[in-house]
C-alpha cells in the first residue's frame, strides 16, 4: 500500500531523475553528485506525504475525497450518482494484494470521477458492492449509515464495518465465462497486426535513435547474408510466414493477458460485472438500468471462422468519442453461436437476436453496387492517366482486379443490411469490414432523424437513424426504403410520428 | 404512407440571409482566380475560361440554393413533438418528443441581426439530435421558445 505510490512516482520521474544525475555530473567535477539521490528522495517523501494526506468517505449521501497537504481539495459526489466503478490491480497491485477503485459519476469531463489507489482487495470488492447497491436499490440501506472512513489501504477493519460483512452474498449468475478455446480467435483480430505494427516501428525507431543501422547488428546482418543468397520468392514467402508466426503470437499475447478468466456475472440487484485480466485485472460494472442495448460485432474475419464480440450501448459509461464509441465490452471474440446466447440472456429476450432482418430491396441493393463501382471505376481511370505517363502495364491489369473485389464487397454489404423490430428492440445491421448488429431498446430511443440526399430521395431510400442518449448516440438504419422506415420508426416509438403521418 | 412536411415556413427574410451568406466563399474563390488570370499574361485561355465558369456556378447557386432552402427549410411544434426540416440538396427530418427535450437555445449572430432573423436550437440528451430552426422572424423565435419552455415545463423525468 505505502509502495504502489512511490514505485510508480519514480517510474515516472525517471526522465527528470536522469536529467538530474547527468546535471549533478556536468556541474564542475561531479561536486554535486547529490543531485541525483535527492531527486529520488524527494519523489519518495512526496508521494509519501499524498498517501498520508489522502482520506475517503463514504455516507450514504455522499462518497467524500480529500487529498492534497499544501492545497487541499475535496470531491464530493452524490451517492446515487455513482454510475460505474471498476476495480483494476495491476501486477505491482496484486503482489502487494491491492487494488484501484475507480468510480465514474457518467459525466464526460476527466477528472470528475474519484479514483481511490492502493485499497486492500477485499475492501475494493466490499466498496464496489456497496456503492453499486446503493446507487441501484433506491432504498439506501440504513444500517451502514455510520460512515466507512479510512486512510486507503490503512485501518479499516478499525475505522468502519468491514465492508464485506455489510453486503450479503448474494446468488450471482453467470451469463459467460472464458473458455479456453476461445483464444483460437485471437490471430483473426486486428490487435495483432496492430501491435506488431507498434512493435517493428518501435523497433526501428530505437535502432534509429541509437544511431545503429539494420546492417551493423550481427544476427540481423547473417540474415541479410542469407536473404542475398537465396532465391526471391523464398525470401518473401520466409518473410510472410516469419510475420504470419509474429503476428499470431503477439494477438494470442494480448487475448490471454486483457481477456484471461474473463467472467460476465448478473446480480440480483440488477447489475453487469464484467471481470477479465490476467497480469493487470479489471473488474467493471454496468447497472443495467443504463444499459439501452447490446452491439453485436463481427469483423470480416472474425465472421469467417464464425466468431463476434459484444459490446453493451449503456448512458454516460465511457466518454463520448472514446475509440469504442462509448460501448462497453460484454464479450471478448467469441463462437458466434456463444454471442448470441449471451446477447439474448443479457437482454432477457432471444427474439431480437434471432430475428429474420428484413432486407432493404433492390434500390439499397443497386446503391450498392454503383458505389462499389464508382471506387473502382476511379481506380481505372487513374491507372490510365498514370499508363498514358509512362506507368508499367501491369498497373491496369491491378486495377481491373478491382472490379471482382467490387462486386464482392456490394454483394456482401447488402447482404449485412437489414432492420427489424423485435420484442421491444430495434435492430439494425450494417457493414462488411465490421458488419454491426445494433440491438438499441425502443425506451432508450429519444428521437428520429430522417436524412435523404438528391440519390437517396430518386431511388425512394432514406437513412433513418434513432437518437439516444446511450453508446454511439446515434443508430442507423441505413439506406431503407421510405415505405420501411416510416412503419419501422411508428411501430418502435408509437405516437411520435402519428401527428405527421399522412396515410 | 408518407410523412408530410412540417407546417410552417421560416421567416421570408431567409432567402436574402442564406445569399448573403454565401457571397463571401464565392468573392475569396473568384478573387483567387483573378490573381491566377494577373499572373498569367499571356497564356490567359484558361484562367478566363475557369472564371466565367465560377461566375455561372456562382450565380447559379446564390439564385437557386436560398430559395430551394426557403421551401425545404420548415418546422412544427405539436403538444407531444418537436419536428423540423432542413437542407436542400441533402435533406433530412429530425423528429423529437417534447418529453426528451433538455434544453432550447436561441442565438443570433451578427448577419442574423442585420436580417432580424434568429436560430432555435432545441436540444436531447443524445449528442446526434439537435433540432435546429435557422432564419426564423425574431418575435416568432421568441413565441416559440416561450411556448416550448412551457410545454417542456409540464414533462417529467431525466429526458434520457
Amino acid at each position: 500500500m505505502l509502495l504502489v505510490h512511490p514505485v510508480r512516482e519514480l517510474g515516472q520521474a525517471i526522465p527528470a531523475l536522469v536529467g538530474l544525475v547527468l546535471a549533478g555530473r556536468a556541474v564542475g567535477d561531479g561536486q554535486m553528485w547529490w543531485l541525483g539521490p535527492l531527486g529520488v528522495v524527494v519523489v519518495i517523501a512526496w508521494s509519501v506525504l499524498r498517501w498520508m494526506t489522502t482520506r475517503y468517505r463514504i455516507t450514504p449521501e455522499q462518497v467524500q475525497l480529500r487529498t492534497g497537504l499544501l492545497q487541499r481539495k475535496t470531491i464530493a459526489t452524490p451517492a446515487d450518482r455513482v454510475r460505474s466503478v471498476d476495480v483494476t490491480a495491476s501486477a505491482l497491485h496484486r503482489l502487494l494484494g491491492l487494488a484501484k477503485v475507480d468510480i465514474g459519476t457518467g459525466s464526460h469531463d476527466p477528472g470528475s470521477g474519484l479514483s481511490l489507489d492502493s485499497l486492500p482487495v477485499a475492501e475494493a470488492a466490499g466498496l464496489r458492492a456497496e456503492l453499486l447497491h446503493r446507487s441501484a436499490s433506491a432504498s439506501a440501506r440504513t444500517d451502514v449509515a455510520d460512515a466507512v472512513s479510512a486512510t486507503p489501504g490503512g485501518t479499516a477493519a478499525a475505522a468502519g464495518p468491514v465492508p464485506e460483512a455489510t453486503v450479503p452474498a448474494e446468488h450471482e449468475i453467470e451469463l459467460a465465462r472464458m473458455d479456453f478455446r476461445w483464444v483460437r480467435f485471437a490471430p483473426f483480430t486486428m490487435s495483432g497486426v496492430l501491435g506488431a505494427a507498434a512493435v517493428l516501428a518501435l523497433g526501428s525507431r530505437l535502432l534509429d535513435q541509437a544511431g545503429v543501422s539494420a546492417g551493423d547488428v550481427g544476427p540481423l546482418r547473417d540474415g541479410f547474408g542469407y536473404l542475398q543468397r537465396t532465391p526471391i520468392w523464398l525470401d518473401l514467402l520466409l518473410g510472410l510466414a516469419a510475420l504470419l508466426v509474429f503476428v499470431t503470437v503477439l494477438s494470442v499475447g494480448g487475448y490471454v493477458l486483457s481477456y484471461w478468466g474473463f467472467r460476465l456475472l448478473r446480480h440480483p440487484h440488477g447489475t453487469l460485472h464484467v471481470s477479465r485480466g490476467l497480469v493487470t485485472t479489471r473488474a467493471t460494472s454496468i447497472e443495467e438500468r443504463r444499459l439501452r442495448g447490446v452491439e453485436l460485432t463481427e469483423p470480416l474475419l472474425l465472421r469467417a471462422v464464425k466468431a463476434a464480440r459484444l459490446g453493451g450501448i449503456t448512458t454516460g459509461l465511457a466518454a463520448k468519442g472514446s475509440s469504442d464509441g462509448g460501448s462497453s465490452l460484454l464479450l471478448p471474440p467469441a463462437p458466434r453461436a456463444v454471442a448470441s446466447d449471451v446477447a439474448a440472456r443479457i437482454l432477457r429476450d432471444p427474439t431480437p437476436v434471432d430475428a429474420v432482418l428484413t432486407a432493404h430491396g433492390p434500390a439499397a441493393r443497386r446503391r450498392r453496387y454503383i458505389r462499389a463501382l464508382l471506387a473502382s471505376l476511379v481506380l481505372i481511370t487513374a491507372a490510365g492517366v498514370a499508363i498514358v505517363w509512362g506507368a508499367p502495364l501491369w498497373l491496369a491489369a491491378a486495377a481491373a482486379l478491382t472490379v471482382p473485389v467490387a462486386l464482392m464487397l456490394a454483394a456482401d454489404r447488402y447482404r449485412s443490411l437489414g432492420h427489424a423490430v423485435a420484442g421491444s428492440v430495434l435492430v439494425t445491421r450494417a457493414g462488411t469490414l465490421a458488419r454491426r448488429r445494433d440491438m438499441l431498446e425502443c425506451d432508450g430511443i429519444i428521437g428520429w432523424n430522417l436524412r435523404q440526399t438528391l440519390f437517396q430521395r430518386r431511388a425512394g431510400l432514406a437513412t433513418l437513424t434513432a437518437t439516444t442518449a446511450a453508446g454511439r448516440q446515434r443508430y442507423d438504419v441505413t439506406d431503407v426504403p421510405l415505405s420501411l422506415a416510416l412503419p419501422l420508426a411508428n411501430r418502435a416509438l408509437p405516437g411520435l410520428l402519428g401527428d405527421f403521418l399522412v396515410p | 404512407m408518407y410523412l408530410r412536411d412540417p407546417a410552417n415556413y421560416v421567416s421570408p427574410r431567409a432567402v436574402a440571409y442564406w445569399t448573403v451568406r454565401a457571397v463571401p466563399l464565392w468573392v475569396l474563390v473568384l478573387a483567387g482566380e483573378s490573381l491566377w488570370l494577373w499572373s498569367a499574361r499571356d497564356r490567359v485561355r484558361l484562367p478566363v475560361a475557369v472564371l466565367a465558369l465560377t461566375v455561372l456556378c456562382a450565380a447559379a447557386h446564390l439564385i437557386v440554393m436560398p430559395r430551394w432552402r426557403y421551401r425545404v427549410h420548415r418546422w412544427e411544434l405539436t403538444a407531444t413533438a418537436v419536428y423540423t426540416q432542413a437542407g436542400w440538396i441533402s435533406q433530412e427530418r429530425r423528429i423529437a418528443p417534447i418529453s426528451r427535450v433538455q434544453t432550447v437555445d436561441t442565438e443570433r449572430g451578427p448577419l442574423e441581426q442585420l436580417f432580424q432573423l434568429a436560430n432555435v436550437t432545441v436540444t436531447t440528451a443524445s449528442a446526434a439530435g439537435p433540432l435546429r430552426i435557422q432564419g426564423l422572424d425574431r418575435a416568432m423565435a421568441e413565441a416559440l421558445v416561450a411556448e416550448l419552455t412551457e410545454i417542456t415545463g409540464q414533462s417529467r423525468g431525466d429526458a434520457t
